[in-house]
């Protein structure tokens, strides 16, 4: 199989959609056209190529694990997402939007962030592009993130709290979208994952489709075909799907790792919010609950609609550890590889970790989706 | 390395969007009679569950209707609900946090005869979650008209708008000023009880004046449509009531009330509000 265009209605089996405010319906159709038209022409791709290649620093290296597989018995490969431009995956993602944007015409970008990686990407594709950009940021993760938001202040942007509900990814969703509702003539939502309406999931995914891409060739030069298991963290999914996309058509094994305080995926029933139906925590009424986790960028009770249809049909599937798992993972990795990982990647190593009697003998890449510095502050206070 | 390239445009296929069925329900034959009478309508919001001083919630709304509303919104609060601004916001967490939910709020109203039709505002996933049908009887039995799901627009209204019209529930939709001129008769087509006009690009919540775009978006449904138009979404005023309903065929007003309610006014405050743009809609038409 491959990962299919979801169509104009944006259906990925029973998941995706549109469910949003009737006002923001012309911009999503607007979207969906320009991506379409931008997607089919060569111009906007070697635009784009050139950026990844130029300024964001791709392709982006694999890299073996050898203490560090020694350690665990099985074979570790990462993808190095962590030395792209800002530290991130997001970046991939966000320099396709803002291209998109300047077409259309738009000269501001709104964004959300947990992590503050996002918005870090989004600010900085505005300050290349001159655009001006806002985000909207949780009470809580602005004060664990402190050093992305004083990058994006530094960058240019506009550093908005958000200060309802749990103060975390959700509530800084929900305050871009309310920005977007008034400002959709002139504004771009810039939307940092594999959600949200027709056509982000399906947008935001292509747009990082490069990891994986990426990622197939090297593992074919590197073990002449495709590792035993591909594995990333899941907050909305966005670099878990992107390096998906490089081995659905593989045996591979596909294994997404949510927090345990946010396993939409592994415990939530289906449900629609923040425009696109998917496995969502939440309560008996479908209030939707607030997730907890030490991660601010998987710190979300939804996931993105595609990764609920791949789980679905069975093609991938989704475990869930814990903080202190976690916290582990970041240690072990910084010690083994002298690669300081971000807490969300940190995840996925989590889960190898734990899961290694199960996995011996196996090769397994992980998707590095960002480094860890913006974690340090707050790991200092842990490990003291 | 496949990049392939997608087809340009592909029309949406609407097939599974329910034809509106030709008889009224109660929402809208209550405003169609207003209206023949030269009626200015007024539908005032109010939070369910919201009780500010401990007392009873449905005292706001029996407040409002005394003071001449032709119906009422009533919101079940929701988590996230995207197109509110603080002030609902903060009346779903008071009474989210005081107990509500959609079968405290629909048992209450099963109890209550308020005299005029009631319609629920409330967000997609309190519908989806409960199931379309069973939220649909659910409704018919609480002796609630209407619906109002914001995040639910016309493309995705199918599921719901079939179980709804099996129950006799009176779906209504939303018309925004973004919207190009061809999308509007079909909103309007598919809209039962009135055509909710957003009179502005934005959240609910007061302006200091009335938007251009309210006339503006009022002008080109009532072209289109012989359904009731209501603009909602900024009205916070009598005067801008009174303005907008030289086009519009009513109003509905949310976030003035509920401000008013969350700083404590109680019912005799909502209905001294809503009487005051009870009797200027009246006297404009005189
Ligand atoms: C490094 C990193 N990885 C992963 C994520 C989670 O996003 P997604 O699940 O969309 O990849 C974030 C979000 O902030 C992040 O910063």
């Amino acid at each position: 199989m491959a990962l299919a265009d979801p169509g104009p209605s944006g259906r990925f089996g029973d998941f995706g959609g549109r469910f949003v405010p009737e006002t923001l319906v012309p911009a999503c159709q607007d979207l969906e056209k320009a991506f379409r038209a931008a997607w089919g022409d060569p111009e906007f791709h070697s635009e784009l190529d050139r950026l990844l290649h130029d300024y964001a620093g791709r392709p982006s290296p694999l890299s073996d694990c050898d203490r560090l597989s020694e350690e665990l018995g099985v074979r570790v490969l990462l993808k190095r997402e962590d030395l792209n431009h800002t530290g991130s995956h997001k970046i991939n993602n966000v320099l396709g939007q803002a291209l998109l944007a300047r077409r259309m015409g738009k000269k501001r970008l709104v964004a959300e962030t947990g992590a503050g990686q996002h918005g870090v990407a989004s600010a900085t594709a505005a300050a290349l592009m001159g655009m001006e950009c806002v985000v909207y940021m949780g009470e809580v993760d602005i004060a664990r993130q402190a050093l992305n938001v004083f990058r994006m202040q530094l960058l240019g942007a506009e550093v908005r709290p958000a200060m309802s509900g749990s103060r975390t990814l959700k509530d800084a969703i929900n305050e871009a979208m309310r920005d977007w509702v008034a400002t959709v003539e002139t504004t771009h939502y810039c939307l940092g994952s594999v959600m949200g309406p027709h056509p982000y999931p399906w947008m935001v995914r292509e747009f990082h489709s490069v990891i994986g891409t990426e990622a197939r060739a090297q593992c074919d030069e590197r073990l002449g075909g495709p590792p035993d298991i591909v594995t990333a963290c899941v907050g909305g999914g966005s670099n878990a799907i992107g390096i998906f996309s490089g081995f659905v058509d593989t045996d591979a094994d596909l294994v997404g790792v949510e927090p345990a305080g946010g396993a939409a995926v592994g415990r939530g029933v289906p449900g629609v919010v923040h425009g696109s139906k998917s496995f969502l925590l939440q309560d008996e009424w479908g209030q939707v609950s607030e997730a907890t986790s030490i991660s601010a960028g998987l710190d979300y009770p939804g996931v993105g609609p595609e990764h609920s249809h791949l789980a679905t049909i069975g093609r991938a599937r989704y475990e869930s550890v814990t903080d202190a798992e976690v916290v582990e993972a970041f240690s072990l990795l910084s010690r083994t590889e002298g690669i300081i990982p971000a807490l969300e990647p940190a995840h996925a190593l989590a889960w190898v970790s734990r899961d290694r009697a199960e996995l011996a003998g196996k090769t397994v890449l992980i998707n590095m989706s960002g480094r860890g510095d913006k974690d340090v502050a707050e790991m200092m206070e842990i490990l003291g | 390395m496949s990049r392939a390239t997608a087809p340009l445009s592909v029309a949406w296929d609407s097939a599974d969007i329910p034809v509106r069925p030709a008889a009224h329900g109660a929402l809208e034959q209550a405003l169609r009679a207003g209206r023949d009478h030269g009626r200015k309508l007024l539908v005032p919001y109010v939070t369910g569950g919201l009780a500010v001083d401990g007392g009873d919630w449905l005292d706001n709304v029996r407040a409002v209707v005394d003071a001449g509303a032709d119906a009422v919104e009533i919101g079940i609060p929701f988590s996230d609900p995207v197109m509110d601004g603080p002030v609902i916001q903060e009346a779903s967490e008071v009474a989210l946090a005081a107990g509500a939910s959609p079968a405290t709020i629909l048992d209450d109203l099963r109890r209550a005869d308020v005299g005029v039709p009631l319609a629920v505002m409330t967000y997609y996933n309190v519908a989806y979650h409960m199931g379309h049908e069973r939220f649909a009887a659910s409704l018919a039995d609480s002796g609630v008209s209407a619906a109002i799901l914001p995040d639910l627009p016309f493309e995705e209204v199918g599921p719901w708008a079939t179980a709804a019209d099996a129950a006799g529930v009176e779906t209504v939709l939303l018309a925004a000023p973004t919207a190009p001129d061809e999308r509007l008769p079909m909103v309007c087509a598919r809209s039962r009880g009135f055509v909710y006009a957003v009179g502005l690009l934005g959240v609910t919540g007061e302006r200091d004046a009335l938007a251009s775009s309210a006339l503006d978006i009022a002008r080109r449904l009532v072209a289109v449509t012989d359904t009731p138009v209501l603009v909602g979404v900024g009205i916070s005023d009598a005067a801008q009531a009174v303005e907008v309903c030289s086009v519009a065929d009513g109003v509905v007003v949310g976030s003035a009330l509920v401000r008013r309610l969350l700083a404590g006014e109680g019912p005799a405050g909502a209905a001294a509000f809503i009487g005051s743009i009870r009797s200027a809609l009246d006297a404009s038409v005189d």
